[in-house]
């Protein structure tokens, strides 16, 4: 029983802060890339460098997703060939890299993000607009949140 | 009781995240049948088909009139005129045609159905967070917001951002609002009621390759009508000939007419594409060096066969707008709110584990949500009982 009340405790601290937003750096055209601008809602929850590497290593997804070269105009060519109906069984380049960053932003939740109360969420899901991170509360600073009272609804084993 | 600490761990993190649990109100059996896709809750004038994997404008009717024009006149060119043309001359000539016509078809319907680039609109947070960005750079004083832009150098050329008040988002370069289809589309070049859809980011090499081969198939068509009155007028004589063959006559008042236009239009964008420009931003004159000695286009990749390349066999972004996806819950919403409801958003969310492409990402969701890990280690005893619960649904 203190357990479950432990637990309880420990899921009001699971509750959404606040979301900060790293919007997309047009300096270099359409192509897609994200701002490394730090920003300051996260100063105290992550490490500058650890952020900066992760945006880096988007975007540098992103250029080889948009790449112009030897590949994509084999790729774009054969499709014409085809009529564009190679499309509907093959995956283009993009779509392969668009999987490899979900993956990439997985892991980096799992590994870096979410021990430290925070969330990335892959722009493809926000239109490639922005890269959206969660910042959950610290544990332990609960105070009765509405989400416990509905959780507790659930497993309340009374 | 549990069966191992990880699997009621996982059990655990699912079960928690489950929208059913947070939505007492609502009944399992209501939450299973009303189980909608994106496309359904689209927010702007499009129209969806097929259960949403065609996309087209709000008006078609031209669209109709331009496939009725383009399947009548191949269609009598195929009945009339190839098998006399077959006879005389060579049969290359219905092949070459139909490979043409196939390819025009195709190349349509590829424009006319796919997403030219539209940009979803913004989630509540992020205008939010936009809004107050904009409200500490403007001071936010007076009764009248000051027009919203931004500006951005791109390759030595000052750009401006528009911010579009529908979308609430700052467009990027080059994209551009349509007010037929109420949306914001990438690399906006023009709204073609020919075809029934904006022409953007993802269908211009479609439409720049449908009015090519059609303005080969008119010309193709014209050239051998042509060609058959004539052969036909030194047997028979001229009159005559058009009598045995009045469908001819059609054609080619219809290809006379189709042509002019259509080969201009490829004329002109073969240019566009040259010069790596828009419709849109060719007509306003954004890179035009009359607006300014300095004025060039920061997107051009300074030769004709890049450009080209870049915009016919370069990468082919995919629709942003998940068009097919099932609406999830979207767990993590920053409401104002003070009931679990709300914290978890749209009361009638669905289960976030069968979103199509995007399923990975719900599952990262809810694990990370879940991420303070300490109380993910400890036992759920919650977890025993929530289980049956969510079983039942």
């Amino acid at each position: 029983t203190s357990e479950f009340h432990n637990l309880q405790e420990l899921r009001h601290s699971a509750s959404l802060e606040t979301k900060v937003f790293i919007q997309r750096d047009y300096t270099e055209g359409t192509v897609c890339r994200f701002q490394t601008k730090f920003p300051s809602e996260l100063d105290n929850r992550i490490e500058r460098t650890l952020l900066e590497e992760t945006v880096k290593t988007l975007n540098s997804y992103y250029v080889e997703a948009e790449k112009i070269g030897g590949q994509s105009y084999l790729e774009g060519c054969l499709a014409c060939a085809t009529a564009y109906i190679i499309f509907l069984c093959m995956e283009t380049r993009y779509e392969k890299v668009l999987r490899k960053i979900s993956g990439y932003i997985q892991e980096q939740n799992e590994k870096i993000y979410a021990p430290r109360g925070l969330l990335l969420t892959d722009p493809i899901e926000r239109g490639m607009r922005v890269l959206e991170i969660s910042i959950f509360e610290d544990q332990g600073s609960g105070t009765s949140s509405p989400s416990s009272s509905s959780m507790s609804s659930t497993g309340s084993a009374r | 009781m549990h069966l191992g600490v990880s699997e009621s761990m996982r059990e655990c993190e699912y079960s928690q995240i489950s929208t059913r649990s947070s939505t007492p109100m609502e009944t399992p059996y209501k939450k299973r049948t009303s189980r909608k896709r994106k496309w359904e809750s689209f927010p702007g004038r499009s129209k969806f088909y097929c259960d949403g994997r065609i996309m087209m404008a709000r008006q078609t009717g031209v669209f109709c009139l331009t496939l009725v024009l383009i399947l009548v006149t191949s269609g009598l060119f195929f009945t009339f005129d190839c098998p006399f043309l077959a006879l005389q001359l060579t049969t290359a000539i219905p092949v070459i045609g139909g490979v043409l016509f196939l390819f025009v078809l195709g190349t349509l319907l590829r424009t006319s159905f796919s997403d030219p680039g539209v940009l979803p609109r913004a989630t509540p947070d992020e205008a939010a967070d936009l809004e107050r960005q904009i409200d500490v750079a403007n001071g936010s004083t007076g009764y009248r917001p000051p027009p919203r832009t931004k500006e951005v150098v791109i390759n030595g050329q000052t750009v401006k951002l528009k911010y579009c008040f529908t979308c609430k988002i700052f467009r990027p370069p080059r994209a551009s609002h349509c007010s037929l289809c109420d949306n914001c589309v990438e690399r906006f070049d023009h709204h073609c009621p020919w075809v029934g859809n904006c022409v953007g980011r993802r269908n211009y090499r479609f439409f720049y390759m449908f009015i090519l081969s059609l303005s080969f198939l008119t010309i193709f068509i014209f050239a051998f009508v042509i060609t058959h009155i004539i052969l036909r007028s030194h047997r028979n004589g001229f009159l005559n000939a058009l009598k045995d063959s009045p469908a001819s006559v059609l054609e080619v008042v219809v290809c006379f007419f189709s042509v002019w236009s259509i080969v201009g239009l490829s004329g002109f964008h073969t240019y566009l594409i040259s010069s790596n420009q828009t419709t849109n931003e060719d007509i306003k004159g954004s890179w035009s060096s009359k607006r300014g000695k300095d004025n060039y286009n920061p997107y051009s990749h300074g030769n004709i066969f890049t450009n080209c390349c870049s915009a016919l066999c370069g990468p082919l972004p995919p629709s942003l707008i998940d068009r097919r996806g099932f609406i999830q819950s979207d767990t993590l919403q920053l409401a104002p709110p003070t009931n679990g409801i709300t914290m978890y958003g749209a009361t009638q969310s669905q289960q976030s584990h069968m979103v199509s492409e995007t399923g990975s990402e719900s599952v990262t969701k809810t694990s990370a949500f879940r991420a303070p890990n300490s109380f993910c280690r400890l036992p759920p005893p919650l977890s025993s009982s929530s289980r049956p619960v969510n079983q039942s649904f």
